[in-house]
């Protein structure tokens, strides 16, 4: 496959980036998108040039670092997919391809194509964690639990927080991603325990790093790469109006 | 109010909204009077716009409902501005394919409405409160409270009638878009009654803009 690659370079922080033009001759199909950039960057050493900056780690969809927005999607056109299993074959040949980096406020670009995207850790921080002892493991079904709660908390939970919403959004809104964390505690009995505290912390945590509101427009939800689900975003307000009116005066 | 969360922004621009969606169904149902859908119909009109300018309870709720519009203008500004600021750089590729539609667009359409209202107002709200005259046409002297005739007149104006419809047209849009995001917005999500929202939404937001624009369609074919 011919390529024609138009990717955004950026040296670092401070300094302005734009965007720079590759053509590549031997894309195989089989090729994940990652094993094609790893291949430019494999020719732009040899020309002695600086190699594109982008990130990834598992490279089996788990770890949530490869994000890239390619051609006005986050991952790529493929649905469920991270880019790391996004394969070339989806592309035509000949085609020109835009990759850019997660465009948001609260993620700041490091380099190329490699953002910051510590926000989400931060807003983790505020209050993604449970404090109840859970000792050992237990005697299965000691703790009685739904299937249907059970299934809908692992769902929210298989959230790898790569900020594909965020990129995704015409608002650069968290919500999917903040929404699936309270969830996954939220349909729990151990999440109960903070449920109110929870919730609001986490938002107030989103709203003061800066990330935009939601308006419901959806595209989270078709852009993430794990399917989670806008069901989330309205849970999630639910928990916040219960814990506002019923919770405690302070978080 | 910029400093208040998030959720607590969306929520009350939703309820502010769904009390818009409401008030709107009134609103047309009186309007059908002006066609000639009953023997009497210029009557009843003349009725319902009797009890709609003296009645203290509609006083009342008049008062909420400019504050509703108020709050729903205000919050919607402050709500795209921060968003807008949420993402400095934008795409070079922008490929909201998978954006609900009239969801980018709520901002304009809602700027749209909101001149249109201020036009409403100058015609009919303020000529009730004595502020502006009452628009001249072919009928003779209109009384400050006679709006049937007012309405006759500026339909009959095509200029008029055209901007009308076509502002109906993108109130619409508003709207289809407006209704299931309300119900999101407060937390009403459910895998059954969801799609009958949705349903419910789209049509409304047929339906209702349609049942105005007759009138004003009367007008131009008759
Ligand atoms: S590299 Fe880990 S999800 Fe793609």
């Amino acid at each position: 496959m011919k390529l024609r690659l138009k990717i955004w370079r950026q040296p670092n922080a401070t300094e302005k980036g734009k965007f720079a033009t590759y053509d590549m001759d031997n894309v195989s199909p089989e090729m994940s998108f990652l094993e094609m950039l790893d291949s430019l960057n494999g020719t732009l050493v040899e020309k002695g040039e600086m190699p594109v900056a982008f990130e990834h780690d598992c490279r089996e969809g788990i770890c949530g670092s490869c994000g890239l927005y390619i051609n006005g999607h986050p991952h790529g056109p493929q649905k469920l997919a991270t880019t790391c299993h996004l394969y070339m074959r989806v592309f035509r040949d000949g085609q020109t391809i835009v990759v850019e980096p997660w465009r948001a406020r609260p993620f700041p670009v490091i380099r190329d194509l490699i953002v910051d995207r510590t926000s989400l850790e931060k807003i983790l921080v505020a209050g993604g964690y449970i404090s109840v002892d859970t000792g050992q493991a237990a005697e299965s079904n000691t703790t009685k639990i739904q299937k249907e709660n059970a299934d809908e908390s692992y769902d929210s939970a298989v959230c790898i927080g790569c900020g594909a919403c965020v990129a995704a959004c015409k608002n650069a809104s968290a919500m999917l991603f903040v929404s699936a964390k309270v969830s996954q505690f939220a349909l729990l009995p151990q999440g109960k325990v903070e449920a109110k505290r929870r919730v609001q912390r986490m938002v107030a945590r989103m709203d003061e790093l800066g990330f935009g509101n939601c308006t419901n427009s959806y595209a989270c939800e078709a852009e993430c790469p794990k399917g989670i689900k806008i069901t989330n975003i309205a849970r999630m307000n639910r928990e916040f109006w219960k814990a506002k009116v019923c919770g405690q005066k302070t978080v | 109010m910029i400093k208040q969360s998030s959720l607590t922004k969306k929520f009350i621009m939703a309820f502010a909204g769904i009390f818009l969606v409401l008030f709107l169904l009134v609103h047309l149902g009186i309007n059908l009077f002006i066609l000639p859908i009953t023997v009497n119909h210029q009557e009843i009109f003349g009725q319902a716009v009797q009890f709609m300018t003296s009645n203290p309870l509609v006083k009342v709720i008049e008062i909420v409902l400019f504050l509703t519009f108020l709050i729903h203008m205000v919050y919607g500004i402050i709500l795209q501005i921060q968003n807008w600021i949420a993402r400095p750089k934008r795409y070079r590729r922008e490929g909201w394919s998978q954006t609900s539609f009239f969801s980018k667009f709520m901002i304009h359409t809602g700027i749209i409405i909101l001149i249109f209202l201020v036009i409403h107002f100058i015609n009919f709200y303020f000529v009730k409160l004595g502020w502006t005259a009452p628009p001249t046409g072919q009928a003779p002297v209109l009384g400050d409270h006679d709006f049937y005739h007012m309405a006759v007149n500026l339909f009959s104006n095509t200029t008029y009638a055209v901007i009308y419809i076509v502002l109906l047209i993108l109130l619409g849009f508003h709207l289809s878009h407006a209704f299931q995001s309300a119900f999101q917005s407060l937390g009403l999500n459910h895998s059954k009654y969801t799609p009958i929202i949705r349903w419910l939404g789209y049509a409304y937001s047929v339906i209702v803009p349609l049942g105005f624009i007759c009138i004003p369609l009367y007008f131009l074919i008759f």
